[in-house]
């Protein structure tokens, strides 16, 4: 049993901030949740999929965000509580549906989490979301803690029930990955089937039911107002004429700062957690009674731009600061020191500053970088090889759209198999842009996950355009980079998964793709003559790299390949497997005078492909060493 | 134990690569900290910098609101392999307690020739003028005699608890690691846990005394 179906309210328990969403919700009624992985929002969809397979709650990894944005819109319109996670560039790609959305409004509680990432720990930007809640007049909660997390996740419910309005509950990655204490409340019970109230002149989106649709968005927009005014989650602490308006992680970064200040008799806070639409008479009270005023937000200055507004619309002319040179920057996240630091500044009082000692100074030289990499037997490593030795063989240079996921490791050397990466889907794209303005050899790449999400009207266009490059579809069987979470092409499911398979292969023949080869990477010389065809052929070509994630693999089924390789004296020490391969289970003697490459078999998985184009290698006999 | 009546706050950053058994010793110690009556927070790395990245991991304990530590605000760091602790020690003060596995795992470039891992000893020499109390040992040879090299990380939280730098006792860590881990692992994570108990009672270990300790 989940524990976060613990039934015992009144307990304490550690929660990831992403399990105490969950649990919010299914304190909430909760009946269906849907979502596409994306760090740091995945462990959302993962532990509801856990649940779903014990409860009644539908649960779904949808193919991607919009389509689990509008499974969830459907479940709302008919009564059922519903959950829709999602990273921050997900919300993108639900967009469309977003903006729409809001003038349909919703019937039972429809929450939107979108987890925002500030210093891109593992995304292509760090837009700030808070502004897609302003774009589509919807209500907004940023949560500062776990603890905080989980209550507003379930009060989310409520506040779209009574607005009749999705709500944006917006995290950014402290919050989806820090544990704290959590309070458990009392799990609500299931639904039971809802029902589909048929009002096609609201919810049929045609100009004329859309012109009234804008007028009750904005109505409803009116009454979030006043709840914004009345909301707990908006709280004003402390007392003197200075202040700080601040919400999300970065309140619990001021509240720290503020202690050890030891500003708490000259300090007023305001911590905002319902952030749109912003409470206008709170702010204005707090606004009134100082002299001046610091904005602590990460990313951009959603609030400051609003409380200047405020502040000039009720003739107040205090300070107003938070981005500039001299105080806070708009890029990265923030931490507590940095913000201490600033605050002391702004307002003029001492800062106990130690420099932290640097590792480098203290070293006297630079730190070697550790970057991450492919693990060993990563079926992608093997397919990138190939593609490199049939360019070399083929006297090419190839140009790399890619895509995102663990294969994006494919731009650091010695594989460089990267050169142009905006969006999920854009390799497809991107290769027939650049293939229509150059004359060089275009070979793109993109995994089966994100084929799905975003491949497909990429594919069909190209080959509606007869445009000209290889795709090589990196097939590992599951969504490995955000922990192994199942998509429709799916070969190696968790157990108990209840999903049809929709074979890549016949979807990509379906659509219209002629040439089409299908490899196991890890069989080099079919791979390399395919890779050659493959590369030389014309037209839109699609290569399918077919070999299942090998942490996945061992995993799922706690299978291990006993063979290990190691490197005999036949080795020339060309450092071919160095420069074109980059294992991490190889490396050099640290005895320099044998000059000679080793494999590591505690590192090697024993996926024997490097055995197949290095005569040096060899299997290490069973019960040596 | 530290029975101290003045604990106020304890910053506790855990560095060390994919694999190690970080994330789970943090969470040890959370666990630890909410069965103690604290409001632990602990902030944990995910996804892509699990890759054979570095991976970083928080615990924050009493008086402190904020889920993650500023560079020169590490009352305590664990490190599980030497050159990320050595890294880390800007994360140090100078009454910082350092437990170090003194262990090596090379970094790529260095694996290919591409970079030098600084010898080990003079990183921990380096280490211990810039900090408080330095610990440090084979936590993964350790870890093998108790019966599983992945327990690294048991090894590490079993010398940090014979210390007295934790505001709970080494049997409330011990009861998380019965109630709360893999029960297949507990025979070997007990053994390691043990160990590392062992291992910071031997003065030969400690390569500078906090000035506290007695």
């Amino acid at each position: 049993m989940s524990e976060l179906l613990t039934d015992r309210p009144g307990e304490r328990r550690l929660f990831l901030g992403n399990e105490a969403i969950v649990r919010g919700a299914l304190e909430a009624g909760v009946a269906l949740v849907a979502t596409y992985p994306g760090t740091p929002a995945s462990e959302i969809g993962d532990r509801c999929y856990e649940i779903s397979r014990q409860t009644d709650l539908y649960f779904e990894y949808s193919v991607n965000e919009k389509v689990a944005l509008e499974v969830a819109a459907g479940a709302a319109a008919s009564g059922w509580r519903s959950l829709c996670s999602m990273k921050h560039v997900g919300l993108n790609v639900a967009a469309d549906t977003l903006m729409t959305l809001a003038y349909v409004g919703v019937k039972a509680g429809l929450v939107i989490v979108s987890a925002d990432d500030p210093s891109l720990f593992s995304s292509q930007n760090e837009q700030d979301n808070r502004y897609y809640a302003k774009m589509a007049g919807i209500p907004m909660l940023e949560p500062s803690s776990p603890q905080e997390a989980k209550e507003m996740a379930k009060a989310a419910f409520k506040l779209s029930e009574d607005l009749q309005l999705p709500v944006l509950l917006r995290t950014t990655t402290r919050i989806n990955h820090t544990r704290g204490a959590v309070t458990l409340g009392e799990l609500a019970p299931y639904p039971g089937p809802g029902f589909f109230p048929k009002e096609p002149f609201q919810k049929v989106m045609v100009p004329m039911v859309a012109r009234q649709g804008h007028v009750r968005l904005l109505e409803a927009q009116a009454r979030a107002a006043d709840q914004a005014e009345i909301s707990g989650f908006n709280r004003i602490s402390g007392q003197g004429t200075w202040g700080i308006v601040t919400s999300g992680v970065s309140s619990s970064y001021v509240e720290d700062a503020v202690a050890e200040l030891g500003l708490q008799d000259r300090m007023r806070l305001l911590k905002l957690g319902f952030t749109h639409p912003l409470p206008v008479n709170l702010i204005t009270k707090f606004l009134a009674s100082l002299e001046r005023l610091l904005v602590v937000e990460e990313l951009e200055p959603y609030l400051e731009e609003s409380l200047r507004a405020i502040a000039q619309a009720q003739g107040l002319t205090l300070p107003i600061q938070g981005k500039s040179p001299a105080l806070f920057s708009r890029l990265y996240e923030y931490h507590p020191a940095l913000v201490r630091r600033v605050t002391a500044r702004y307002f003029g009082v001492p800062d106990k500053v130690t420099e932290p000692p640097d590792p480098a100074a203290v070293l006297g030289q630079p730190l070697p970088d550790r970057p991450p990499n492919l693990c060993p037997g990563c079926p992608h490593r093997a397919m990138y090889y190939s593609v490199k030795i049939a360019l070399k063989d083929l006297g090419l240079e190839g140009v790399f759209p890619t895509d995102i996921g663990c294969y994006t490791l494919g731009l650091l050397p010695p594989l460089s198999m990267a050169d142009f990466l905006i969006c999920m889907g854009s390799s497809i794209n991107t290769a027939a842009g650049i293939s229509r303005a150059t004359e060089q050899k275009v070979v793109a790449f993109i995994g089966d996950s994100t084929f799905f999400h975003a491949g497909l009207p990429g594919l069909v266009n190209a080959v509606h355009q007869n445009h000209d490059f290889l795709l090589v579809i990196l097939d590992n069987g599951t969504t490995a980079m955000t922990g192994h979470q199942p998509h429709p092409g799916v070969s190696l499911t968790p157990p108990g998964y209840p999903c049809e398979h929709v074979p890549l292969k016949r979807v990509v023949k379906a659509l219209g793709v002629e040439k089409l080869w299908v490899v196991n990477p890890f069989k080099y010389q079919e791979t390399l003559a395919a890779t050659k065809e493959a590369v030389s052929a014309t037209g839109v070509r699609v290569l399918i790299s077919e070999a299942p994630c090998h942490l996945h693999v061992h995993r799922l089924q706690g299978k291990k390949s006993k063979a290990r390789f190691r490197v005999t004296d036949q080795c020339q020490d060309c450092r071919h497997c160095l420069d074109y391969f980059g294992c991490p289970a190889m490396q050099l003697s640290d005895k320099p005078e044998e000059g000679r490459m080793l494999i590591d078999t505690d590192v090697c998985t024993g996926c024997a492909f490097c055995v197949q184009w290095c005569e040096a290698i060899r299997p290490v006999k069973p019960g040596s060493k | 134990m530290n029975n101290d009546l003045n604990f106020k706050k304890l910053r506790i950053f855990l560095t060390g690569v994919g694999g190690q058994g970080t994330l789970l010793a943090s969470r040890v110690l959370g666990e630890a900290g909410l069965e103690a009556g604290f409001a632990p927070l602990v902030s944990e790395t995910h996804g892509m910098a699990q890759r054979g990245g570095i991976v970083v991991s928080t615990v924050v304990l009493g008086e402190v609101k904020s889920p993650i530590i500023s560079p020169g605000e590490a009352d305590v760091l664990l490190g599980f392999e030497a050159l990320e602790t050595f890294r880390a020690l800007k994360y140090c003060h100078d009454r910082s307690l350092v437990i170090a596995n003194t262990a090596a795992v090379a970094p790529y470039p260095v694996a290919i020739g591409q970079a030098q891992y600084p010898p080990v000893a003079s990183l921990l020499q380096l280490m211990g003028e810039h900090v408080g109390g330095l610990l440090a040992f084979d936590a993964g040879d350790l870890a093998r005699q108790a019966g599983s090299a992945l327990a690294v990380n048991m090894v590490l939280l079993g010398a940090l608890a014979a210390t007295s730098y934790l505001p709970f006792s080494q049997e409330d860590l011990l009861h998380i690691l019965r109630t709360r881990t893999n029960p297949k692992f507990l025979e070997a994570n007990l053994k390691a846990f043990q160990a590392g108990v062992d291992a910071a009672q031997d003065s030969r270990y400690w390569l500078r005394r906090p000035a506290s300790w007695h």
